[in-house]
């Protein structure tokens, strides 16, 4: 079966070359204005969740623990539709698979052991990631994951816990458009993977289906169900025979 | 389940699922479907949430207020390729405008 043995090939296992000053210097700019960029709208995060009625520490307690953005304003968004724990649990979980995944990546680049290996495992997120991801050299690959993933959880943690006081002192969160404010948050997450006719077919179809199944099925369990198409689709054979 | 044991669970779950990509051998996720579904995933959840979270009212019956209209502000200053915080704020903005001027 013909795969993708060329991204995966990995000449990783080269003796520690150093970084040269210079490109030290620009993965760590890299990093940082990543870091800085995602953190920020951990502001958003932490007023949409006390809107949804986390406590701070509840909402702080996401970002340190759980930090997954996607995951984290998805946990809420079901809690504040007043949907049950499990569901809200089970939603999170479900869009988190992809740092498992990411994890099978970076797990290569790193050869981390004990509580390294479980720290590597805390900060594995789309952005550390990407920026790892993007690096030529293997040294340049570990210095990106680490210091985006450790920027991104600075700042993004700093930033919840700006929003959810701000959130708390603002009162009524629909007069300020908080409810709007999560379905653009969960459109821009989604906006940079619609780049296929594919994918944007199985984002129109999860959509309508958790809109039909929404007014008979608790809160939160529509979106479950939608997710259903996305192995319906991905199991069912291919219409032509051509490989990806 | 109170919250807080929700708030744990789920984050413990996201540790687990972060974990096992680094535990686990990698060939057990290879083959073109798996990897396939799980492309997919997000899409299809986001995009759910996306329209529940846009339309759904009292009930889960659908409604449509200011929320559909900061969407579609949301989605044009994505085409124009906004900062991320923008796209947040417009669809923010644009709700509680309209609301101001008294619409649901």
């Amino acid at each position: 079966m013909p795969s993708q043995a060329r991204g995966a090939a990995d000449s990783d296992r080269g003796g520690p070359e150093p970084l040269s000053p210079g490109r030290r210097a620009e993965v760590l700019r890299q990093s940082l204005s990543v870091g800085i960029a995602t953190g920020a709208y951990g502001i958003s995060f932490g007023a949409l969740s006390v809107a949804a009625g986390l406590s701070v520490l509840q909402t702080q307690a996401l970002s340190a623990l759980m930090f997954t953005g996607g995951s984290q304003f998805a946990f809420v968004g079901v809690v504040a539709a007043g949907g049950a724990g499990s569901a809200a649990i089970a939603t999170a979980t479900l869009l988190g698979i992809r740092n498992g995944l990411y994890g099978l990546q970076v797990t290569t680049w790193l050869g981390a052991r004990g509580l390294r290996r479980a720290a590597a495992a805390q900060l594995t997120i789309d952005e550390s990631t990407a920026v790892g991801m993007v690096q030529p050299e293997p040294s340049g690959r570990r210095l990106g994951f680490w210091t985006t993933g450790l920027a991104v959880f600075v700042f993004w943690n700093a930033a919840t816990l700006l929003g959810a006081i701000v959130g708390n002192a603002l009162g009524d969160p629909k007069q300020w458009g908080l409810d709007a404010a999560a379905a653009a948050a969960f459109l821009g997450l989604l906006w940079p993977r619609l780049r296929s006719g594919e994918a944007a077919g199985v984002a129109a179809a999860a959509a309508l289906v958790a809109v039909l199944v929404a007014p008979h099925a608790p809160a939160g369990i529509p979106v479950i169900v939608a997710s259903l198409v996305a192995v319906v689709v991905g199991l069912a054979p291919r219409r032509t025979g051509v490989a990806t | 389940m109170s919250l807080w044991t929700a708030v744990l669970l789920a984050s413990a779950a996201a540790f687990a699922t972060k974990y096992a990509g680094h535990v686990v051998p990698g060939h057990w996720l290879e083959g073109p479907r798996i990897s396939r579904v799980m492309a997919l995933m997000p899409i299809a959840l986001l995009a759910a949430l996306d329209a529940v979270q846009t339309v759904a009212g009292p009930g889960g019956r659908p409604v449509v207020d200011s929320r559909l209209a900061a969407l579609v502000v949301a989605a044009v200053a994505l085409r124009v390729r906004a900062p991320y915080i923008v796209v947040v704020i417009a669809g923010a903005a644009t709700a509680a405008g309209l609301r101001a001027l008294g619409l649901p």
